[in-house]
């Protein structure tokens, strides 16, 4: 890696040196102010650019220039037109850029050509904001350590700019982190205050000027890459978002070599594990809930949550702590509500939701972000503020038919730069919620269809084999079992009927609606037993009754032998009134029945609970 | 359900309620001929009561995902899932054609021949089902659950048993009885994803249906027993179980003159159907016909041929002296034929002599002697009083009461649950983990017991208050006719006597209840792979130690690097760390585990050399040293040395022991003092603090300060040692130049 690097920066002087001074056009940088961050492993370069039109035709296309070896490793790149200076500066216009192909130029430059706001006539001024991102140009020098090592990184930047136009005066201040500074290439008008590594201002300088430099440094930040990550961003109507994060992370500095020793972790982690990270701090969406964190084989129990109503803040700990060259895989998902997320327009929806990852200072390799939308979404189209790869996956989830239509973006080297919105355009129709619940109500009303008809049909093979019929037979006897108590059971609710007209009479007095009342019970006493007798008949014809008829006989003797009893109380009671007799006289009189009559009764309440237990 | 089948004939249970007696009021007519009748509300009754314990079953199980997680447990299971997911990811065949390079390096295992496929086959199938239902489920979830879902359906099996060797009264109690005992929670909580979890099931499920077979003499039913024992073939070693108690049980029949026809039919096709169906399972193959341990089948189902002929040679012969002279030729030719194809068989190699498992179940002193790696296992040893006591309960003693009853009605099917309990309890005093195969007769027995105390007691009760309403003589059923006897010549405080009685019998059942509860979530929940302790604020601390060790193989080693541990963690290691293992708990070859205790018995040097020979990467040992951790490879160590010593006579036992002793400290033997896994375990642990007050390299197992704490490793590095020093990695340096 360093050598090719070293091969590089040959190549990339030799080349201008080819190229000496032919002007790339009229434009003219009045002033560079350059300022790269490398407190992280990005190194973040902010360069703001005074362009100036010194020739007679106007410009409409600018173009910006790196070395290859820093052109590769390009993450993020976007240019702002802005005007004004210090704390007055605002910001115009995103412009767009593309890369171009470099006509002309050396293969070891890369040329990003911006297409300005509006042409830039001659003697114009414009003020250009470019903020550019790389990933790995920090590169661990050196490649391996020990536990105890401290780690340090080495970048490799020109102190001039490097750009097809010329300069007329340029500065670079290189903002290190605050620690150990190994060695910086010195040049004129170098100076170090503090953290801050300053060159310049040079003056007056050539196209393609580049004078390579070299700092060597302590790093204490994380490295930590995502080599894979998926996000998977399920939209779900009945109101959540759940969002599933799968992590591939290694630690891409200085790899370890030689022993681990937990003693001298768990004793002096400090320098004894400074190049190594623990946590990762994710800061979810407000309002995040149900978060989980697991990988392969379960549960990680070591993360920590703080939330209030802006952020929520999750803590993660990987199983073990990350040195250089350890990768560590794992999932973490959360659940969002859904109206932060989804709007609507112009009769569509739409999802809005970042696009990068939650976890600070994280750089990703590959990112893939499905975003998985309800089954039955129709017209789905993106939206992103950069270009990405897109393609459509059909996704199966419990209860899903025709399966959930799932938009996969895809993108190579992302930096915390990219966490902008996204928007997913789809449409959907409230109805197809209910789609799901319909579904397990019409499987549960099968089931329990299938049980009826099971329970009803007859699936006997042999519809004559003996025990068929014994059975059939058996249940005739049952059925009529059933009939003859429920006559049994309407007689004993005649019975109480006259009773009750017996409590009646001897409340009102009315003797005519009493032996009505007896009327209407014997004719209908009189029409169960009728229905009583072919099934008593029955019973005593079919063999298989042979052992529970005579219990049934004895039953309906019983049975009638109370309705005498009754009957003859009744007419005692009556005539008793008739006669004008006292109460107690009547009571007297009927004592004796009165206890035959609630012996009758138990035993045949005993007969039919006998019977009812057959 | 299962209420849907029941017979039309059963008898009426004795908790069912009776019918308000208040019949006068007549307001009520409509109301009461829309209520149930007494049957139906029992058939309700007994339906919601098994499914309320079929719920039940199935959430006291669940403690274990409450209190930690929806993981697998221990050991065993890990190999479970790693097999079904294979077999899910990749389809039948290539699981039935598995080779597994990645354990048993570099012999490799032959995994379709050498496991019990039922508990995979039968999780991917329900995985399969639920996918097919648009349930889209983790492989994990369903693992996970297996267990519990057995269980459940365990009580129901249980019913049906109980139901048929008793009455329906019984059946219940069984049900809830075994729902909850903890000699079967132990092995089915969920995650605990091993062959037992279903193969209590298949076994129940068997003996069931050939009890029904025998009761009712009916092909289908021994056809139902055939298939339930092929199922229990296919996923427990156990089957063997099966295979000697039924054809003791008919012997049993034989002799006592319970011989039928219904017997006949219910052995014959159970056993024929059963083996030919047995075959078909790999692992087993032809060993119902060539193994020692299955001839005692083969031989009753001859004599129950010869039996079957005889009596019909008596059906046609009706001169009796004659049939006793043929008689006695027969019976003295068969056992002559039979005794001398057994001898020759034997001789010949043909049938293969018993194992060591099994002799050590019969003889306890067997394994000690002849077979340390079967001896060595926890699991394996004899049953101490108290793991009786708490897994039984009070089972422990309705179980003797249980038996009394079945001898009371003696029948086919009680004679069966006799010596199902008497056998099975004879093995769970042997060996520990077969308390799992008593479980379901004690509680049969148990339920038994139960049930026919409360019936009787409130028959009592229901009784009298009967008589004392009516003055009536006439009783309503034979039951209560024979208890009205009783209490015609009853003392005056028999209803109180009976009243009492069940309160204590509900006392006692509310006890076991609380306590079942109890062992579940506080014993036996653990998935013995995440430790968790109190901490001094009675806080709740966790040890992840061995998660993050394989977790770290899995990451951060080369992916063929070959890992050598104590067999133990074999398993564990190829599920999680998903490296290649040299030795893991598939015992299957003794010199191999050997030479690994060796190598860990043996100096550094010639440690070296035999991790060479082996290209072993890494080296794991477990060290519970730090958080007194008391399972680890130290206490371990004998073991290995005995087993190693077994095989290697270099490694001898008193070379590690002063005076018998086992020690670590000052007075260790100096051979102990030196040998890798001491130099493994305890590297830089002499600088270490672990307990305040106490000097450096306090080993808080032992409770000692270790011996050598001036450990230098000449072959090995440390690679990882997780963050409560629970696991500890060593990488195996390459060798040096020559120079």
């Amino acid at each position: 890696m360093k050598q090719s690097s070293v091969v590089d920066l040959l190549l990339l002087l030799l080349a201008i040196a080819v190229l000496a001074t032919p002007a790339f056009s009229d434009l003219v940088l009045s002033k560079v102010e350059r300022r790269i961050d490398v407190t992280s492993q990005v190194a973040r370069v902010t360069k703001t650019l005074k362009v100036l039109n010194s020739g007679s035709e106007s410009v409409s296309e600018f173009t910006l220039t790196f070395p290859k070896f820093l052109g590769n490793n390009l993450a993020y790149l976007s240019v702002v037109h802005s005007e004004g200076k210090g704390k007055s500066k605002r910001p115009l216009a995103n412009l767009s850029v593309r890369e171009a192909n470099a006509k002309g130029l050396p293969d070891s430059i890369s040329v990003y050509s911006v297409s300005l706001p509006k042409a830039l006539s001659k003697g114009e001024t414009l003020t250009l904001e470019v903020v550019a991102a790389f990933t790995n140009v920090l590169q661990p020098f050196p490649e391996k350590i020990t536990q105890g090592e401290i780690h340090l990184v080495m970048l490799q930047e020109s102190a001039q700019y490097l750009s097809p136009y010329a300069v007329e005066s340029q500065s670079l201040s290189i903002k290190l982190p605050n620690a150990r500074i190994e060695s910086y290439t010195k040049l004129e008008n170098t100076k170090l205050q503090g953290s801050d590594l300053k060159y310049g201002p040079y003056k007056n300088l050539q196209p393609f000027s580049y004078s390579p430099i070299v700092v060597h440094f302590e790093s204490k930040a994380a490295f930590a890459v995502a080599e894979k990550l998926v996000r998977e961003i399920e939209v779900s109507h009945w109101g959540n978002v759940q969002v599933t994060e799968h992590y591939n992370v290694v630690h891409r500095g200085a790899q370890l070599k030689g022993e681990f020793s937990r003693l001298d972790f768990q004793a002096r982690p400090n320098p004894r594990g400074a190049s190594a990270f623990r946590h990762l701090l994710a800061r979810l969406p407000p309002r995040a809930h149900s978060i989980y964190y697991r990988d392969d084989i379960g549960n990680i129990s070591t993360s920590e949550m703080q939330s209030d109503s802006k952020k929520t803040e999750l803590l993660i700990e990987p199983r073990f702590p990350l040195f250089g060259g350890w990768k560590t895989f794992f999932t973490i998902g959360y659940g969002l509500p859904l109206s932060d997320f989804l709007f609507a327009s112009e009769g569509k929806r739409f999802v809005n939701i970042s696009f990068g990852s939650p976890i600070i200072d994280l750089v990703t390799e590959k990112l893939i972000v499905q975003i998985v939308l309800p089954e039955g979404s129709k017209d789905i189209s993106v939206t992103t503020p950069f270009t990405v790869k897109q393609s459509q996956e059909i996704k199966y989830s419990h209860l899903d038919i025709a399966g959930r239509p799932v938009v996969v973006l895809e993108k190579d080297n992302v930096v915390p730069d990219h966490n902008q919105h996204i928007q997913v355009y789809y449409k959907f129709s409230n109805i197809n919620l209910l789609s799901e619940p319909l579904m397990l109500i019409s499987g549960f009303f099968v089931l329990f269809i299938t049980c009826i008809i099971y329970t009803r049909a007859d699936f006997s093979i042999s519809k004559s084999s003996p025990t068929y019929l014994a059975k059939l037979q058996w249940d005739e006897v049952l059925a009529t079992l059933q009939e003859v108590q429920s006559i049994i059971q309407k007689c004993l609710a005649a019975h109480d009927k006259l009773e009750a007209s017996l409590r009646d009479l001897s409340r009102t007095g009315d003797i005519q609606t009493c032996k009505a009342a007896r009327k209407s019970t014997d004719s209908l006493l009189k029409d169960l037993s009728k229905d009583l007798k072919p099934l008593l008949g029955f019973l005593q014809s079919s063999p298989s009754a042979s052992h529970i008829s005579p219990k049934v006989e004895e039953l309906v003797v019983k049975e009638k032998e109370l309705q005498e009893k009754l009957m003859a109380k009744h007419t005692t009671v009556v005539e008793g009134y008739e006669k004008k007799s006292s109460g107690r006289d009547i009571e007297n009189r009927i004592a004796s029945q009165q206890q035959k009559i609630i012996a009758l009764r138990q035993e045949i309440e005993d007969l039919l609970e006998f019977i009812d237990e057959i | 359900m299962g209420g849907k089948t029941e017979p039309a004939k059963s008898e009426s249970m004795a908790t069912a309620t009776t019918r308000s007696p208040d019949l006068i009021n007549s307001s009520f007519f409509s109301f009461k001929s829309l209520k149930l009748k007494t049957k139906q509300q029992e058939l309700l009754l007994r339906i919601s009561i098994l499914g309320l314990v079929y719920i039940l079953a199935f959430i006291a199980r669940l403690f274990s995902v409450l209190r930690y997680e929806s993981m697998i447990h221990e050991f065993d299971p890990y190999f479970n899932y790693r097999t079904t997911l294979f077999l899910t990811e990749k389809g039948f065949y290539e699981f039935w054609n598995w080779f597994d390079s990645e354990s048993w390096y570099p012999l490799g295992r032959i995994i379709g021949g050498t496991l019990y496929p039922g508990l995979m086959v039968t999780a991917a199938l329900i995985y399969w089902a639920l996918r097919f239902l648009r349930f889209f489920v983790h492989i994990r979830e369903v693992c996970v659950l297996t267990a519990p879902f057995f269980a459940s359906n365990t009580t129901l099996v249980a019913y049906f048993f109980g139901k048929e060797i008793w009455d329906t009264g019984a059946g219940l109690v069984a049900a809830v009885l075994i729902a909850i005992c903890p000699g079967y929670i132990s092995r089915s909580v969920a995650g605990s994803y091993d062959n037992e979890a279903v193969a209590i099931f298949a076994l129940l499920l068997t003996f069931y249906l050939f009890v029904k077979a025998v009761n009712t003499g009916s092909l289908a039913w021994a056809l139902g027993s055939a298939f339930g024992y092929f199922y229990m073939v296919s996923a427990w070693g156990g089957y063997v179980f099966i295979i000697n108690l039924v054809p003791l049980y008919v012997l049993v029949l034989l002799i006592t003159g319970r011989y039928s026809m219904r017997l006949y039919i219910a052995y014959n096709c159970m056993y024929i159907l059963g083996m030919l169906l047995a075959m078909q399972i790999r692992f087993v193959g032809f060993q119902h016909v060539q193994s020692g341990e299955h001839m005692g089948a083969m031989g009753v189902f001859l004599l129950m041929q010869v039996f079957y002929f005889l009596d019909w040679v008596k059906y046609q012969l009706n001169d009796t002296k004659l049939f006793q002279t043929f008689l006695r030729i027969t019976v003295t030719s068969a056992i002559l034929v039979g005794g001398i194809a057994l001898g020759v068989g034997t001789a010949s190699g043909y049938i293969s002599p018993w194992t060591g498992r099994f002799y050590s179940l019969l003889d306890p002193t067997y394994a000690k002697d002849h077979i340390p790696i079967i001896a060595s296992v926890s699991e394996h040893q004899p049953t101490a009083w108290s793991s009786f006591m708490f897994d039984y309960h009070i089972l422990l003693f309705l179980f003797p009461a249980g038996l009394y009853f079945c001898f009371k009605r003696l029948s086919d099917a009680t004679i069966f649950i006799v010596m199902y309990g008497l056998t099975s309890l004879y093995f769970a005093g042997v060996m520990v983990r077969l308390i799992l195969v008593a479980t379901p007769a004690v509680c049969l027995i148990s339920a038994i017991a139960v049930s026919a105390t409360v019936k009787n007691l409130t028959s009592l009760l229901r009784t009298k208050q009967k008589v004392s309403q009516t003055g009536s003589t006439k009783g309503a059923g034979s039951s209560k006719a024979s208890s009205k006897v009783t209490l015609d010549q009853s003392q005056p405080f028999q209803k109180n006597g009976a009243i009492a009685l069940l309160v204590g019998v509900f006392y006692l059942l509310s006890r076991y209840a609380i306590h079942c509860t109890w062992v579940t979530s506080e014993a036996y929940s653990s998935p013995s792979i995440v430790l968790a302790a109190r901490g001094a604020h009675g806080n709740r601390i966790i040890f992840d130690d061995y998660r993050e060790a394989y977790y770290w193989l899995r990451q951060n080693t080369p992916t063929d690097a070959k890992i050598m541990s104590w067999w133990d963690y074999g398993y564990q290691i190829t599920a999680m760390g998903n490296r290649t293992v040299i030795v893991d708990n598939n015992t299957w070859n003794n010199t191999h585990i050997a030479t690994v205790g060796r190598a860990m018995s043996s100096y550094e040097d010639e440690a070296y050399d035999i991790m060479r020979s082996l290209d072993v990467n890494y080296v794991l040992v477990v060290f519970g040293g730090v958080t007194g951790y008391s399972s680890d490879d130290i206490n371990k160590f004998l073991w290995m040395v005995r087993i190693g010593g077994g095989v290697f006579p270099v490694i001898k036992e008193p070379d590690y022991l002063v005076n018998g002793e086992f020690r670590v400290d000052k007075g260790a033997s100096p051979k102990m003092l030196n040998c890798l896994m001491y130099k493994l375990c305890y590297y830089r642990f002499g600088e270490l603090t672990t307990e305040y007050g106490k000097p450096p390299g306090y080993d808080r197992a032992r409770g000692v300060e270790i011996g050598n704490k001036d450990i230098k490793l000449e072959h090995l590095e440390e690679a990882y040692t997780t963050s409560n020093w629970i696991v500890r990695i060593y990488r195996v340096k390459p060798p040096t130049n020559r120079l």
